[in-house]
């Protein structure tokens, strides 16, 4: 098992023919991923040639057609922010139930309407600015490296991008393998929160403890610190990256942000211990906790 | 991206928001022609992109054209945290003042919607408010769809108890900062104080604005008011080249992919007892182009006794930034100490390249902070 994506993930592509989405959809193949389809308005009925004998895809012009003529069961964005939202509605109007949108830059007034849409939908939506998700061996859909997975318990789930991937390599060095890893994004309003993911790997059986990796800004940590207090029985080893923030400024990510008093490292990291969850003070410490 | 105070009011009297009259004044002379022409009785009030002004001297009332000129001459002399004060706005003062009141628009990211948030104790930092009386904050939360209803405004106004004579005036005033909101891209809209003025009127005294960046690019009207005096030079630089800089005051440049791993970067020197300089994330891709600009950067900053690049290769690939740092080193001759860390993608290839550059490697990310920490302590 595993959560929300596996082999029988039947993915689109949507800007398949743009220069990321044809670059990441090439990586995705290689990791194994079953990719049905891509999404270019305007290019429908061509067929989507990765190289490397990979196999070639078809083509649609729209979200629907694609679902319909696939099968589809989950898509990943890659269009430009300015036509994100409208890619993420699009993926939600077709009845997709998965949705992972990678791509940074979407206003936070849009995202605040694509949530509002998204209430009475059974679509489930991942990021935006988020690496997306890998299920080693099965699936991969986003960017997460797959040559530094490895299949097995561990689930991660986390805000950033390349601090989860050191985070992984290290298990993967030390033979800890993962179930699933999930990259939820760094943008103030996301699809799916800690609290969601956590409450998965919580109901999977093969996943036996997670990590998940947090970072300055809103208030996410603390609401899954006392989700987990109330909830989970798995061992949570957590990570909060911004201690030396300056208050004010956003570091990268737009949520990454300490405003006024609200949204620090600090504070964070103490709703966490009290909710019994290991705190690791460095990243290379993540796995040193993991393994003792 | 925040505005200025002038900026921030001008834009909610767009939307009915009732402001003072004023203007903005460059030198005393023009401080007092402006206070001529609104009657004498001013306030002038710095305009730098930072909170603490009042504490700092940079407020100050006037009750002729000639003290307007003398207060805006001290104040346009000022520096207010690292701010050159360059603007004053001359603003007509409130005919009294009978109540002081908070009132703001912002996201409220646990809910994932704009929130309203007012309070009867005005004039003071909400913060403070927040922590040591939270009952006076009242807030209501506005769905998309439905924008701000009469229904909400009559509920804020009468849990703060504003005189009821003032609800109507209050309503619209609520829905036009809403809409100054919605229409800018903002993510604060926020008055402190909303003043109720003797004669029984409402009135924004004072006014501050955030605006999403990332909506930038379909509010052009705004990307152009951006203050770039108010940035240092090497963070204008930095967005001119699409990098992510943000100056601090250590003595370790950091240069790193990824803004979460960024962060890391800088609290692990810190917590081995060294001070980050930066923050930098060059993104993804990472091409010698950026790495050079990005070098360059760190090191215009005097404060800077040695450099720590920790990449980790996935779509960004290692021997790519280890030729990009080399080319980096062959246009900026310097003797400040590196640190290399390059993981994943191709780091091997990368290691190879930088072996003939002498230059400190390290394999971990607690390595390469220890010896990052050390080369500054070697210095």
């Amino acid at each position: 098992m595993s959560i929300l994506v596996d082999k029988n993930t039947r993915l689109l592509v949507q800007g398949i023919t743009g220069r990321e989405g044809a670059f990441h959809t090439k990586n995705m193949l290689a990791a194994h991923t079953n990719i049905v389809g891509g999404v270019t308005p305007g290019k429908g009925g061509e067929l989507f040639d990765p190289g490397d004998g990979l196999g070639k895809v078809p083509v649609f012009d729209s979200v629907k057609t694609a679902a319909v003529e696939t099968g589809a069961n989950a898509s990943v964005i890659f269009v430009p922010a300015r036509f994100a939202a409208d890619a993420v509605y699009e993926a939600v109007d077709a009845g997709l139930p998965l949705v992972v949108c990678i791509t940074e830059g979407i206003p936070v007034l849009d995202m605040i309407r694509v949530r509002a849409y998204l209430e009475n939908k059974s679509t489930r939506l991942i990021g935006p600015n988020c690496p997306g998700l890998i299920t080693p061996g099965q699936a991969k859909v986003g960017i997460i490296p797959a040559s530094i997975v490895k299949p097995g318990n561990v689930g991660v789930v986390s805000k950033s991008g390349t601090l989860t991937y050191e985070v992984i390599d290290a298990l993967t060095q030390r033979g800890l393998g993962q179930s699933t890893c999930v990259g939820i994004g760094g943008d103030p309003i996301n699809g799916t929160n800690f609290i969601d993911v956590l409450a998965m790997f919580e109901a999977d059986p093969e996943t036996e403890q997670i990590i998940m990796i947090g970072e300055i800004g809103g208030n996410a940590e603390e609401q899954a610190a006392a989700y987990i207090a109330e909830h989970m029985s798995k061992t949570v080893t957590s990570f909060i990256a911004g201690r030396t923030a300056p208050p004010g400024r956003r570091m990268g990510h737009a949520g990454a942000i300490v405003e006024g008093k609200s949204g620090t490292a600090a504070g964070k990291e103490a709703a966490l211990r009290a909710a019994g969850v290991q705190v690791a003070e460095h990243p290379d410490q993540i796995v040193e906790l993991i393994v003792a | 991206m925040n505005l200025h105070e002038y900026q921030a009011k001008r834009l909610f009297a767009e939307h009915g928001v009732p402001i003072p009259a004023g203007e903005v004044a460059t030198t005393p002379n023009e401080a007092r022609e402006i206070a001529r022409e609104l009657g004498g009785r001013v306030i002038v009030k710095a305009q730098v992109l930072t909170g603490g002004r009042g504490k700092a001297g940079g407020v100050k009332l006037a009750n002729s054209p000639d003290e307007a000129e003398e207060m805006a001459s001290q104040i346009l002399g000022l520096k207010i945290k690292d701010f050159d004060v360059r603007r004053v706005l001359i603003d007509q003062q409130a005919p009294g003042i009978a109540q002081e009141i908070y009132l703001a628009v912002l996201i409220d990211r646990a809910r994932r919607l704009p929130m309203i948030m007012a309070s009867a104790a005005g004039g003071m930092d909400i913060e403070e408010v927040a922590e040591t009386a939270p009952e006076k904050i009242v807030t209501v939360h506005i769905e998309p769809e439905l924008g701000v209803r009469s229904y909400q405004t009559t509920y804020l106004a009468s849990t703060m108890g504003m005189p009821r004579n003032l609800w109507r005036d209050f309503d619209k005033l609520v829905k036009g900062l809403y809409a100054c909101f919605q229409a800018n891209d903002a993510s604060l809209t926020e008055i402190n104080p909303l003043v109720i003025t003797g004669e029984g009127k409402l009135l924004a005294v004072d006014g501050k604005m955030s605006i999403d960046d990332n909506a930038l690019y379909r509010q052009p009207r705004l990307a152009e008011m951006r203050d770039v005096a108010e940035e240092t030079a090497s963070e204008r630089e930095a967005r001119a080249s699409g990098l992510n800089f943000i100056q601090l005051d250590g003595s370790i440049g950091c240069m790193v992919n990824g803004a979460g791993l960024a962060m890391a970067t800088m609290d692990i020197i810190k917590l081995f007892g060294g001070a980050p300089a930066n923050f930098l994330d060059i993104g993804g891709g990472a091409k010698a182009e950026q790495v050079t600009t990005a070098l360059r950067l760190i090191l215009s900053d005097p404060k800077v006794e040695a450099v720590l690049f920790n990449i980790f290769g996935g779509i960004t690939r290692g021997d790519e930034v280890a030729r990009g740092i080399i080319e980096a080193l062959e246009v900026i001759k310097t003797d400040v100490p590196m640190v290399v860390r390059l993981v994943g993608t191709n780091a091997e290839e990368g290691r190879a390249i930088l072996a003939d550059a002498n230059m400190e490697t390290a394999v971990t990310l607690s390595d390469a902070a220890r010896k990052a920490v050390a080369a500054v302590r070697g210095s």
